[in-house]
């Protein structure tokens, strides 16, 4: 299967791969997905007192799509506020990337893991 | 010497022709050379070209140790495999309506018996064990009075594992079963002696070998013999069983490339297993990396690995040095991993982790050296990108994790 260049270019050098402390109640986690699937991928986010993403990192376990649409919506979310982040959409990342329909489940994915993220920050505020 | 990049590693999918082989082809195409048509009888060039089919079948024949006229030409072990099943079924019918054959088998053996479904036959389809093998016994506890086939695999396309024919020969005998088996993946690898061995039918390819691809053959056999349906109607070529005038060209190149198997196959076998233990002793050490089938009963050149906690067509991806296939079938939106390792009881995760790294005559050791290295270096990249790999680490049970299907 042809990739295009950016699913390439963020696949061979994916942005923002690792770990935050998911203990700390500055950090949001989003993990989507299964391995029965063939994808799974957990996102974090770090949130300051202002309510705007400062850092962001993922990883997943998926194909090269899967990845990019990882590595591309953790650039997307940094810098941004909670309500911002939150209005970032599937077909926004699969028309960035180009992604063929058959790789766009993996874009729905990505979407899926930034409102996991979310909703455990801001559950972790209510307490 | 450099290396060709991306290196060959997929030799069960297809081989190159042998330059040998090509030779021989050549002389059957143009004016100057052995054109003709073999049905001809009245003129040399016919005379000729069926001399050259007569030797090539002679050759296929003796590498199983066959007699020539149990050979019958198709386009491929996909046609052989039908005219076996659907042939030996249609013929047969009144005797009975029920198959044996296993989920591991090629597409063109399961999807030629949901065809016989359709029409009314009864399909068994046998689970083999984890180490991919067949247990006897459930084999012989699947046949029933009605059973008037079975269909087994001599090799596995995916993991290489090698089926006990002879003892499923002797079986399906005392039972009056036909046996047919799928030897695609196994002609010039693996010794088959016809003459000892009680299979009634087998299904060659030439491209499994180092032949051309559109040519096959069916052994069809003669003492007791087995009667066929034609699914090929036309001119009457190869006793009525296969209509359609003979591709001579593709079929002497079947013969020079099973002519080459026998004479070396056995220094061929040597080779190539020093060669796989080599791609083995070079990865067997990472962590959390299962091969998948039986170690023993398998073939020289096949070595299929699950690197866990890696989804295989990223793996696949980040090789793209080197010529693979994946397990995983990552082309919808639900993934399908291999029904091959699904069959053996593996789970999701280790069936959509596995490279097949198919050795052959062309693979040198230099290619392994690279391979190795470059295995290792993808694997550990892709594994500090999985989520899967850091909770394996922090000792987190995959299993007991409540996954949110998607």
């Amino acid at each position: 299967m042809a990739y295009s260049d950016k699913v390439l270019d963020h696949y061979e050098n994916p942005r923002n791969v690792g770990a935050l402390d998911k203990e700390s109640s500055n950090v949001g986690t989003g993990m989507v997905g299964a391995p029965a699937c063939g994808d799974v991928m957990k996102l974090q986010i770090r949130v300051n007192d202002a309510g705007v993403i400062e850092d962001a990192k993922f990883k997943t376990y998926g194909c090269g799509s899967a990845i990019a649409s990882s590595s591309l919506l953790t650039e997307w979310v940094k810098g941004k506020t909670l309500e911002e982040a939150q209005q970032i959409k599937n077909s926004d990342i699969a028309e960035e990337l180009a992604l063929p329909p058959v790789k766009v489940h993996c874009s729905v994915l990505a979407e899926d893991a930034i409102k996991a993220a979310i909703s455990d920050f801001q559950s972790k505020q209510e307490k | 010497m450099s290396l060709k990049l991306p290196v060959y590693l997929d030799y069960s999918a297809t081989t190159p022709v042998d330059p040998r082989v090509a030779e021989k082809i050549c002389d059957c195409l143009t004016l100057e050379g052995h054109f003709g048509n073999p049905a001809s009888r009245s003129h040399p060039y016919g005379w000729d070209a069926e001399k050259l089919v007569e030797d090539a079948r002679a050759n296929v024949a003796s590498l199983v140790n066959a007699d020539p006229k149990e050979i019958v030409w198709t386009s491929g072990a996909t046609e052989s495999d039908n005219l076996a099943i659907k042939g030996a079924a249609h013929f047969y019918r009144k005797k009975g309506k029920h198959i044996v054959t296993v989920k591991t088998e090629h597409k063109a053996v399961l999807d030629t018996c949901r065809q016989l479904e359709r029409e009314g036959y009864e399909v068994t389809y046998l689970d083999p064990e984890a180490n991919g093998l067949l247990d006897l016994d459930k084999f012989t506890t699947a046949l029933r009075d009605d059973t008037i086939l079975a269909s087994v695999m001599h090799v596995n396309n995916e993991i290489g594992v090698i089926q006990d024919i002879a003892a499923l020969g002797e079986i399906c005998r005392a039972r009056d079963v036909i046996l047919h088996v799928d030897a695609a993946q196994s002609a010039g690898k693996v010794e088959i002696d016809l003459q000892n061995m009680k299979v009634d039918l087998m299904s060659f390819s030439a491209h499994k070998i180092y032949g051309p691809k559109g040519a096959g053959a069916l052994y069809v056999r003669r003492k007791p013999r087995i009667r066929l349906e034609a699914q090929m109607h036309g001119g009457g070529h190869e006793r009525g069983l296969r209509s359609g005038t003979l591709a001579t060209h593709q079929i002497v190149g079947m013969g020079e490339a099973f002519r080459i198997a026998r004479e070396e196959m056995a220094a061929e076998n040597e080779r190539i297993t020093a060669l796989r233990d080599r791609l083995l002793n070079g990865l067997k050490d990472m962590e959390e990396v299962y091969i998948n089938g039986d170690q023993d009963q398998r073939i020289p050149g096949n070595l299929n690995i699950s690197f866990n906690f890696v989804e295989g067509e990223s793996l696949i991806m980040a090789l793209k040095d080197i010529a693979v296939s994946s397990g995983s079938a990552c082309t919808s939106a639900s993934l399908e991993p291999s029904y091959v390792l699904r069959a053996l009881g593996r789970n999701d995760e280790l069936a959509h982790s596995s490279i097949r790294f198919t050795l052959g005559r062309f693979t040198t050791e230099e290619e392994i050296d690279y391979t190795i290295k470059l295995v290792r270096e993808k694997v550990t990249k892709l594994r500090e990108l999985s989520p899967l790999w850091e909770m394996y680490q922090e000792g987190i049970d995959l299993e007991s994790v409540k996954w949110a299907a998607h």
